[in-house]
Formats: C-alpha cells, structure tokens, sequence
C-alpha cells in the first residue's frame, strides 16, 4: 500500500472516531477509557511480527517483552470493562 | 529476507478487524448494547493475532505463547481484582504499558526492519518509515513515562501537588524541538544514536509534562495519555502498512481528544493552561487565608429523614467525597426507602464528579443505582428549581454558585448545580472548616434553606435510613 492509501484510511478513521466517541453515552466514559485501552493494544501485531521473525534476537527478545505488555492490557482491559458494563443496569419494573 | 506484498486477503481480515472496533465503541452509546459491543472488541483482536500469526513464517510459537499466557494472566487478575474506585489509576497503568510495548516494537523494527518490510533498495530504511518510527517511539516514550507518573499520583504514591522546575516551559519546548529536529534528521541519517536520543529525550519530555499537572487536573491528563497511546498505535500501523492498527489508533486518538475537551469544558479550564500545569499550588495558598464567619444552620439524620420523606422529589448530588467515605451503597438503600413510600429520587452527576470521566457513574452502577435514575449536568440542571430536596453528599465544587457570580473566584465559569433553587438543601459535610479542590467558600452552606448534616457520609446516611424506617 502506498503512504496516501494509508493515510487516507488513517484520516476516514479519525473521522469515524470523532462521531462515534461523541455518541457514546457521558455514563460509560470510564468503559470506553478502559475499552479504548484495550484495542489500542492492537499495536500487538507489531510485537508478534517482532518476536515471530528470525534475524535479530535482540529484537525478537524486544516483540516478546512488548508482546507479554500488550497481553496484559487486551485480557485486563476487555475484563475490566466487561465487569464495569455488567454492573449497569435498568430499573427494575 | 523476500518481503512479498501481503495478499488482498490478509489485508480485508485486517480491515475487518478495524470495522468491529469500531463497532466495539459504537455499542457504547447506550448501556443495554455496550455488552456486545465489546464482544466486537475481542473479536477483533482476536481475528488480528490470528490473521498475523497465520501469515508470518513464526520461528518461536512456544515463546510467544508463553509471553500472551503470562501477560493475559497478569491483565485478567488485576481486572477481576481492581476496586471501582482505582479504576483511574489502573486506566494510567494500562496506558504506559501500551506506550511502552510501543516503544519496543518501534525499537525491533528498527533492528531488523527486514522483517517489517521496511527496507528500501538500498539496503536502508525508508525515509518515510524513518519519520512514523521515530515519531511511534517518540509518542510511545511520552504515552510511558507520562503515565507512570499519572499513575503514582492517582494511586497516592507521589504527592498530588504540582512540581514546577524553574524554566520549565523552556525546558520543555527545547526538548520538543529537539525531538523533532532529530526525527527530522533522522530521514537523511540513519545512525543508531539519532533514533536512541529520540527515545530518551521522549522518555523524559513525558516525564516533565506530567508533574507540573496537579491532582485536581488528572481527568485531564488521563484522557490525554489515552489519546496519546492511540497516536502511537497509530504512527506504528503506518510503519506496518496496518489498516487495523491505523483504524484502532486513529478511534483511540479521537476518543482521548474528545474526553480531555469534555473534562477542560466542565472545569471551565482551557486544555492549554491544564498542560502547562501548576494549578492547584495557587489555591493551597489562598484557601487558608481568613473568612468571614457568616450564620449556618445544623440539621440531624433525623431533620433529614422527615423533609424527604414528606418531600416529592428528591436530587441527590454525589461526589468523590462520597466514594472515599464508601458511601454509595447505603446512598443507594436511603434512596430505595423513600422511593418504596413513594418520592422519586434521582441521581445528578457532574463530569468532574469522580476522578476521570464517567468515574462516578461506574460507583453508582457498583452500588446498584440502576442507571436509568441518573442524570448529567444538562439534563437535569433544569429541574432543581421543582425539587423539593437537594441532597449533597461529598460534593462542593461543583454545587458553588461562586462558579455563576464570582468573577474573581477561581472556579468562576465552571458549570454548576443550581442546588440553590431547591426549596431545602442537604449537605453531608464533614466539618466546616474543608474546603473543595479550588479551596474556595461555598455560599450554599449559609443560604436559609441549607441544613448542614456534618458527619461521616457513610454515617449520615446509616442513620438516615434508620430514621426512615421508624
């Protein structure tokens, strides 16, 4: 892909970004910090990319560290806001 | 090694993923689909790992295993563990380990950029992939080191008042520009000390940005390391051609932006004066200076009990002082007394009411508060001139009408409760003598219709359901 395809997607996105956060309801602003804290852990790619190729070991050492810390966000991150979301509940009728 | 491009396959699987992130925050928008929407959340990354682990030659399964094993396990403990009320800092927490797993995979790409492709025909780096590296790190460091010390300041473990280094905005603006010179520089030369002094001056920048910041800023800053987190992924994905982490990166970017805007907004604080920091060191000082001694009224449990049971409505305005004194719960039962004989009571939160966005809501749903019961600042604002109680329980800032008249009061501007047109106000208090974050007087506890209830919040509120049931 060419750098004006991507950054094409990358300013598209940003606007998606803007009018889908300025609906998420001021209620579950602490779910969507935790929730946002854990796709931005997607930069796990990149550490799998790191640790998976030969070459350099040093760097494969690094992607492994950075892929243990991208662990730890994405299983935290979509736990905790899974047990936030199902605190939030309706009046009981 | 052979970098093919990748196929039209691996590419849509990417896109995929990036789409139910999206879809992810989109559920957000209102509780009953917030569940599923972060089902689309792990989907997608699931569909990430697996869609990047299937099309790479992958030397070192077991190792790899291994290291999401640890790491997940890690993550999943905290998350079931965590407090309610230490959600703030857990959020700083996550934040510098995404900035620091940002930093790693910019630092292997730049040792064997081979194999992220990022070769150019002579051997060298891409200019192009040079810059979004050198920013990824740059960014990365920042999101790391700014975070670690949000993080000891949220959790307590470093003083929340602001520390100002003589000269620091020089200081500060120098080491950006350095950076940024040197990203520059980097383009036509690819030295290894170049790339290094990026990263460390990066390390330290975020550190010098952050602790100036007072504790009463750190919505702010919170929701600002969030958005810097999301840039790193984002300038990270340009480097890998990744339209998922480009997707991902460029949502975060947008999400953090926006909650800092809300948060400046509901403190009446331009986003230029919080990162310049200092606020707080100020109003220490002039909190302690003499006041008037002005008549105030006492009231008991018992007072309390009376004018809400006989009342029609009933606002209750709940703030951080509630949570430290673990109030919510017994709030929470005061309140389903006097709806069971029969007063309608409902929740009013102000953004800055916890201590990062949406906080004081998740302390709410906690202790069973169903969410339909609880309102924000625009949309019930309006009905306090109906109510018959306002019930302010470890609020004070944000209830000052200072805020609407006093242009010479630091919180001038701000948004407030106009608890001040009820026909009887409440305020759980614990002594007179404290003041809220802005260290300001509060006119609310003179006004005639202001009973003052100074005890323990947890307390009060025992004795008020007690006194509800005789």
């Amino acid at each position: 892909m060419d750098f004006i395809s991507i950054l094409s997607i990358f300013v598209m996105a940003c606007f998606v970004g803007y009018y889908v956060v300025w609906s998420v309801t001021p209620a579950l602003h602490t779910p969507l910090m935790a929730v946002t804290n854990a796709i931005s852990s997607v930069i796990i790619v990149g550490a799998l990319i790191a640790s998976a190729a030969g070459g350099s070991p040093t760097a494969k050492w690094l992607g492994l560290i950075a892929v243990a810390l991208a662990s730890v966000n994405i299983f935290g991150g979509f736990a905790v806001t899974a047990r936030m979301l199902a605190m939030y509940k309706k009046k009981e009728r | 090694m052979d970098h093919t491009a990748p196929s039209a396959w691996v590419m849509l699987a990417y896109l995929i993923s990036g789409v139910f992130f999206i879809l992810a925050l989109r559920g957000l928008s209102s509780p009953a689909t917030s569940q599923s929407g972060n089902r689309y959340g792990m989907a997608g990354m699931l569909i990430a790992v697996v869609t990047t682990l299937v099309t790479h030659e992958v030397a070192s399964l077991p190792e790899i295993i291994g290291a999401i094993a640890i790491g997940g396990g890690i993550g999943w403990v905290t998350a079931r563990k965590i407090a309610m009320t230490d959600m703030p800092q857990l959020v700083a927490a996550f934040h510098s380990l995404v900035g620091m797993a940002a930093v790693l995979v910019a630092a292997a790409a730049f040792l064997n950029p081979g194999a992220f492709g990022i070769l150019g025909e002579d051997g060298l780096i891409n200019p192009v992939s040079r810059i979004e590296m050198g920013l990824g790190i740059a960014i990365g460091a920042i999101t790391f080191s700014g975070s670690v010390i949000a993080f000891l300041k949220l959790a307590g473990k470093m003083s929340g008042a602001p520390i100002l280094l003589p000269l620091r905005h020089v200081i500060n603006l120098g080491t950006l520009a350095a950076i940024l010179g040197l990203i520059g520089y980097f383009t036509v030369n690819q030295s290894p000390w170049i790339f290094w002094t990026v990263t460390a001056l990066a390390f330290l920048i975020g550190f010098l940005l952050i602790i100036p910041i007072g504790g009463a800023d750190m919505p702010v800053v919170v929701s600002m390391l969030n958005s810097y987190s999301g840039w790193a992924a984002a300038a990270m994905g340009f480097t890998l051609h990744n339209t998922a982490m480009i997707i991902t990166g460029a949502l975060v970017g947008s999400s953090g932006a926006i909650l800092s805007y809300i948060m400046c907004k509901a403190m009446n604080r331009s986003f230029i004066s919080v990162i310049a920091g200092g606020f707080g060191a100020e109003a220490a000082v002039s909190g302690g200076a003499a006041k008037e001694q002005r008549p105030w009224k006492r009231g008991s449990a018992e007072d309390a009990a009376y004018m809400m049971q006989q009342a029609e409505s009933v606002i209750i305005v709940p703030g951080y002082g509630m949570a430290v004194a673990q109030a919510q719960h017994i709030l929470r039962e005061m309140a389903d007394v006097l709806k069971k004989q029969g007063v309608s009571v409902k929740y009013a939160i102000h953004p800055v009411a916890g201590r990062m966005p949406g906080h004081m809501n998740v302390l709410l749903a906690e202790a069973s508060v169903p969410y339909d019961e609880v309102f924000e600042l625009e949309d019930i604002n309006s009905e306090f001139a109906q109510a018959d109680v306002a019930f302010i329980i470890g609020a004070n800032d944000v209830v000052n009408p200072a805020a609407k008249t006093d242009k010479t009061s630091p919180i001038y501007g701000m948004p407030v409760f106009d608890v001040d047109k009820a026909k009887t106000v409440f305020f759980v208090k614990r002594s007179m003598g404290g003041v809220g974050y802005a260290g300001v007087d509060n006119d609310v506890f003179y006004m005639d219709q202001t009973m003052m209830l100074l005890a323990d919040a947890k307390k009060m509120c025992e004795d008020i359901v007690k006194a509800l049931q005789h």
